[in-house]
């Protein structure tokens, strides 16, 4: 797919808690350490932090790096699947932190894991229609998982803003995208519940890894490369193993991945987890870069998209904090602290 | 419930978002309707930068009501690079660790929650100044 417009992305922004729940430490509670690890830890919000605070943060940066006024942008989307409030949209808290009420549209967007890529893809069309031209589509999430299961070591925090605009004022522009979706239940969670169900192993082969292969190899047809023309892959990252194994089925190297690749330090931030991975492959991007970006949601459906850095990256590169300075910025807790931070104490 | 009255701060809660006087040209935060250094009463909207030190400080063991969810945590003034001293909690840090003079960067976090069923209130606290550029030399 690609717009009448030609559009890209004038600026973006990433945002990681600083607490970090070691993987090990879930296995020494739950299984007296005998468990494979998906992940070495997972990042952790703050008690005073969620979705809503997560996304201010990543949408500041992103508003600093592409130097334009808050008031000139004219949506403000946030993907989530961690929502503060049932209704109440998270975006229009956003919008007023970041000083763009009221001349704006926004919306909260909910696709599992592709909730903020399918706000991407929407805020591509808005721009790429000309009906106005900036628009800010967010991924951010505070996931939880259940107690003793497998998703407890991977369900993680942050987000990632990104400022679509015309092609001629973006540090990457887009040459197209691709949206692959069929009805599959490998993972849902039903109203008032506050842990999701999930299919084992019925995540991998028909959900996680069917639908991002589709997704890619489309994009790569209608556009006419191969893995070779990219400089950098970003695949969703549930875990460690799956985006590597994802990079290897479509042919990409370990190289191509490596620099997005951030689950083994802060575990699946959900709707930000690969734009998080695209958010640290911008920061050490150089002109000319061609760089892929697959989500994967459950439900379950990809996005990819298909980016070419520009000239203007150097100069914005450090008008905000780098992913890796987030990631650096780290507080290991044990158990018991996240069980405080995580809100899992019931006190009778 | 006090809706109205949180909804009425919104703006100087969530950006810190203060006035610089028509007669004397300084900062005031928060926003007032009199000028505190000339007692003038014309301003405009100036939203501040976000960066200052910490000037004094006190940890809170012993919470009020509404906020005992996040003890023990570090209620700081701060002096905003702009001028004006600003009342917040600090955040993201350890308590041990905060000094007088620690620089310290505006955050948007969430202050209280009016119970289960009831509003989430959010505004500005301040955390140490995080590092912009990335310690890993190495591109791709
Ligand atoms: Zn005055």
């Amino acid at each position: 797919m690609k717009p009448l417009r030609e559009v890209g992305i004038i600026g973006y922004g990433a945002y990681i808690p600083r607490y970090r729940l070691p993987a090990a430490e879930v296995a020494r509670v739950w299984t007296e350490g005998h468990a494979g690890l998906p992940v070495e830890e997972k990042s952790v919000p703050g008690l005073d932090e969620d979705t809503a605070t997560i996304a201010i943060e990543a949408a500041r940066n992103a508003l600093a790096r592409g130097g334009i006024a808050a008031q000139s942008i004219r949506a403000v989307w946030v993907g989530s699947e961690s929502h503060p409030y049932a209704v109440k949209p998270t975006s229009t808290i956003v919008a007023e932190a970041i000083g763009a009420t009221p001349q704006v549209s926004a919306a909260d967007w909910e696709f599992a894991c592709k909730a903020g890529t399918e706000a991407l893809q929407a805020a591509i069309a808005l721009v790429g229609s000309g009906m106005t031209d900036f628009a800010m589509a967010i991924g951010a999430d505070t996931a939880q998982g259940r107690p003793g299961d497998a998703l407890e070591y991977t369900t993680a925090a942050g987000g990632a803003a990104y400022i679509i605009g015309p092609r001629e004022h973006s540090l990457a522009y887009l040459e197209g995208s691709y949206s692959y979706v069929t009805d599959t239940p490998d993972f849902f969670r039903r109203p008032y519940q506050h842990y999701p169900e999930h299919g084992g192993r019925f995540t991998g082969q028909p959900a996680y890894f069917k639908h991002i292969t589709h997704a890619v190899e489309a994009l790569l047809q209608e556009l006419g490369y191969t893995p070779g023309d990219f400089a950098a892959a970003v695949f969703h990252q549930p875990n460690t193993k799956f985006p590597q194994r994802v990079a290897q089925m479509l042919g990409f190297s370990k190289e191509q991945i490596r620099v997005g690749l951030l689950a083994p330090k802060i575990g699946n931030t959900y709707a930000a987890s690969s734009l998080l991975g695209l958010t640290a492959v911008l920061d050490e991007a150089k002109p000319g870069d061609r760089i892929l970006l697959a989500s994967f949601g459950s439900g379950a459906g990809s996005d990819a998209f298909s980016f070419v850095v520009t000239d203007l990256i150097q100069e914005r590169q450090r008008l905000a904090p780098t992913t890796q300075a987030y990631i650096a910025r780290r507080k290991p807790v044990d158990y018991a602290l996240y069980v405080r931070y995580r809100r899992k104490l019931q006190m009778h | 419930m006090n809706v109205p009255r949180y909804w009425r701060s919104e703006r100087t809660r969530y950006g810190l978002v203060g006035e610089i006087c028509r007669s004397c040209g300084k900062p005031i935060f928060p926003p007032r309707d009199v000028c505190p250094h000339c007692t003038d009463e014309g301003q405009d909207v100036h939203p501040f930068g976000g960066k200052g030190q910490v000037y004094s400080f006190s940890t809170v063991y012993d919470a009020p009501a509404g906020y005992t969810e996040y003890q023990p945590y570090t209620v700081a003034l701060i002096k905003l690079d702009e001028g004006p001293l600003v009342t917040a909690q600090l955040t993201d840090v350890d308590n041990e660790a905060v000094h007088i003079g620690m620089p310290v960067e505006m955050v948007t976090r969430k202050i209280k929650e009016e119970g289960e069923n009831g509003l989430i209130i959010y505004g500005y606290k301040f955390r140490p100044v995080l590092e912009s550029k990335s310690s890993r030399p190495d591109r791709f």
